[in-house]
């Protein structure tokens, strides 16, 4: 049994201030969780923003490397990538999904163009019709087709067709492991459930273990295995998610569970007048 | 903050705030020769009463932004008002804002105000806040500087914020903050009519719970109505008294928030509840297959048909209207009422 990435004591640092100050703020502290390379699953990171969930996702990408601790990926410490070979064999197992599709998406340029390009560069698709091939098949994967995407540009599409380009995208070099950073948050609502689901049927049909990242426990709940739950960059609760989630021990956890809109008007009305209006935003 | 207000109490009884008739309000390109129309707003009537939040539900290009900037009278070419009236009652002013623009000039910020989505973008970065306050406020106040001033931090005060806030600089402020600050924008002249378009999207699980309390906090202070637009309908749970649902520029269905969850009558909006997630259920959620429709070129008929689960014949070739549904509101489908929620 091998680890598919782990984590060991993983601490990244930043500077604050300025030029000659010497504050500095642990934005991920001390962290530690591995993924198992046998059994896929959705990991779901949990935090508001400042918690340190989108640090994580630099460090998994191989973005940033951690000032201390080791960050180990498929038998590979990433701070020891050097080479361009060494760094494309990484970026082939390890693929982004990022937040706002509009803003990953260059407006002037054709969606297929990135498509093509990432079969050309990890793929070994050369000719066109191999291009064509390979996008095809990955956009089959997400519900969608060639047809429906050829020259089109990212605001001929919806937000939600346009997320599930970037996730097709992601799967056209057959990755191991998906960063999904806040996928779902620009989404509209009656979109959203679809790239949710998406995830799960790679999961289950695909094997990629999926790094869900985000601020919403109601769909961290709905397709999460494991759940960290995250506080100014260290894991204050971890563990299966329904067990998590259900049953939330951590005061910071409560907060967060508690703070999901039920939908339901009475209960969700009664949810936002408990809050104190003299209690300052922190 | 429990202290004794002394905010103004609301004018009038239980009157109709706004009504809005029969609006459309057309984004009209014509350019070499072509003309193209993008039906935005499309026939919608609709009333909101005082001291009520109006909640407004839809998806991206659905038209409730160009629905809100037409009923503030905030137009601008290409946009045109095709027909219909959008007209006031301010405690006994009547205006008719496409018929008396001044008048409506006016009423701006006095009686009417806007919360804006991105807190970022509507203060100005390299200016502090007390500015935002003298650009928006000041000449609607009719009041000296110090007098103004003191009337701000005051303000400020009962919203739970530091008037030392007025010397900080935007970005010196978290995004929980500044969307406080727009909120205390919005309400230092204490208008009758708000609009908050989409104010706590961009914002955390835990802040957003917070400034959901404080609007709807201050609306029960003020006695003011609010049109509250956002596509989150566990928002719209926790905050609206009163919903509706826009589907491609025309109204699907309208009615009092609760009894529209309990029991939706059209087949959208029991999709959009049926689908959100919850604590505690790991049932498959169903997306809706397809994807919104261009206003440009709407679908005939029901504009929802060609993805409604449970379409007729009747449904692609005429237009549903809006008739009064079992559940005491308006719905606008041929089939109301047959769906149940999963």
């Amino acid at each position: 049994m091998s680890n598919l990435l782990e984590l060991d004591h993983v601490t990244k640092v930043y500077p604050v201030g300025g030029l000659f100050s010497r504050q500095t703020i642990k934005a991920v502290n001390d962290v530690s969780f591995s993924l198992n390379n046998d059994k896929p699953e959705i990991f779901a990171i949990v935090g508001e923003s400042g918690s340190g969930k989108s640090t994580m996702a630099k460090m998994m990408l191989g973005n940033e490397v951690p000032d201390q601790g080791r960050l180990v990926f498929d038998g590979i410490d990433i701070a020891t990538i050097r080479s361009r070979r060494q760094r494309e064999e990484f970026m082939a197992k390890v693929q982004p999904v990022f937040q706002n599709p509009f803003e990953a998406f260059n407006p002037l340029t054709r969606v297929d163009a990135y498509l093509f390009a990432t079969a050309h560069r990890f793929a070994k698709a050369d000719t066109q019709e191999q291009k064509e091939r390979v996008t095809d098949e990955a956009l089959q994967r997400v519900g969608l087709s060639m047809a429906e995407i050829k020259g089109r540009f990212s605001h001929e599409l919806s937000g939600g067709q346009l997320q599930r380009v970037a996730v097709a995208r992601a799967l056209i070099p057959s990755p191991k492991l998906i960063v999904a950073d806040e996928p779902v948050s620009m989404v509209d609502a009656s979109l959203r459930m679809s790239i949710v689901n998406l995830f799960r049927s790679l999961r289950d049909e695909l094997k990629v273990s999926i790094i869900y990242i985000t601020h919403d426990l109601a769909t961290a709940y709905y397709i999460s295995d494991r759940v960290i739950i995250m506080q100014k960059g260290v894991i204050i609760e971890s563990g299966d998610a329904r067990t998590v989630l259900d049953n939330p021990q951590h005061p910071y956890s409560i907060a967060l569970k508690n703070a999901v809109l039920p939908p339901d008007p009475r209960a969700a009305s009664a949810a936002i007048r408990q809050r104190n209006l003299g209690v300052p935003v922190a | 903050m429990s202290q004794v207000l002394d905010f103004k109490p609301a004018a009038g009884t239980s009157a109709d705030v706004l009504t809005i008739k029969d609006l459309k309000a057309y984004y009209i390109n014509d350019m070499f020769g072509v003309r193209r129309e993008v039906r935005a707003v499309d026939g919608i009537s609709l009333t909101v009463r005082r001291n009520e939040v109006y909640g407004i539900a839809g998806e991206s290009s659905s038209g409730k932004t160009s629905l809100i900037k037409t009923l503030a009278g905030a137009i601008r070419p290409p946009m045109q008002v095709v027909g219909g009236s959008v007209k006031f009652d301010f405690g006994g002013k009547h205006i008719d804002v496409y018929a008396e623009p001044r008048k409506m000039q006016a009423a701006r910020w006095q009686n009417l105000s806007y919360i804006m989505q991105g807190s970022m973008s509507v203060l100005n970065p390299v200016r502090r806040i007390k500015h935002a306050f003298n650009d928006f406020a000041f000449r609607h106040m009719g009041l000296d500087r110090r007098a103004f001033r003191q009337r701000v931090e005051s303000h400020l005060q009962k919203l739970g914020l530091d008037p030392n806030v007025l010397e900080a600089f935007p970005h010196q402020l978290s995004g929980g903050m500044r969307q406080r600050v727009t909120i205390a924008l919005a309400t230092v002249c204490e208008p009758e009519f708000i609009i908050a378009d989409e104010p706590t999207t961009a914002l955390d699980v835990l802040v957003q719970q917070d400034v959901l309390g404080l609007i709807k906090e201050v609306q029960g202070r003020l006695g003011s109505s609010i049109v509250f637009v956002t596509h989150d309908m566990s928002v719209h749970a926790a905050i609206t008294d009163r919903l509706a649902i826009m589907y491609a520029g025309r109204l699907a269905e309208e009615g009092p928030t609760q009894a529209m969850f309990d029991n939706p009558q059209h087949p959208y909006t029991a999709h959009l509840i049926a689908s959100l997630p919850r604590i505690g259920d790991v049932s498959t959620r169903k997306s809706l297959a397809g994807r919104p429709p261009s206003l440009a070129n709407p679908p005939s008929g029901c504009r929802f048909h060609p993805r409604c689960p449970i379409a007729i014949d009747r449904c692609s070739k005429e237009v549903p209207e809006m008739l009064p549904s079992a559940i005491g509101g308006r719905v606008a489908c041929f089939r109301a009422g047959e769906i149940a929620v999963k």
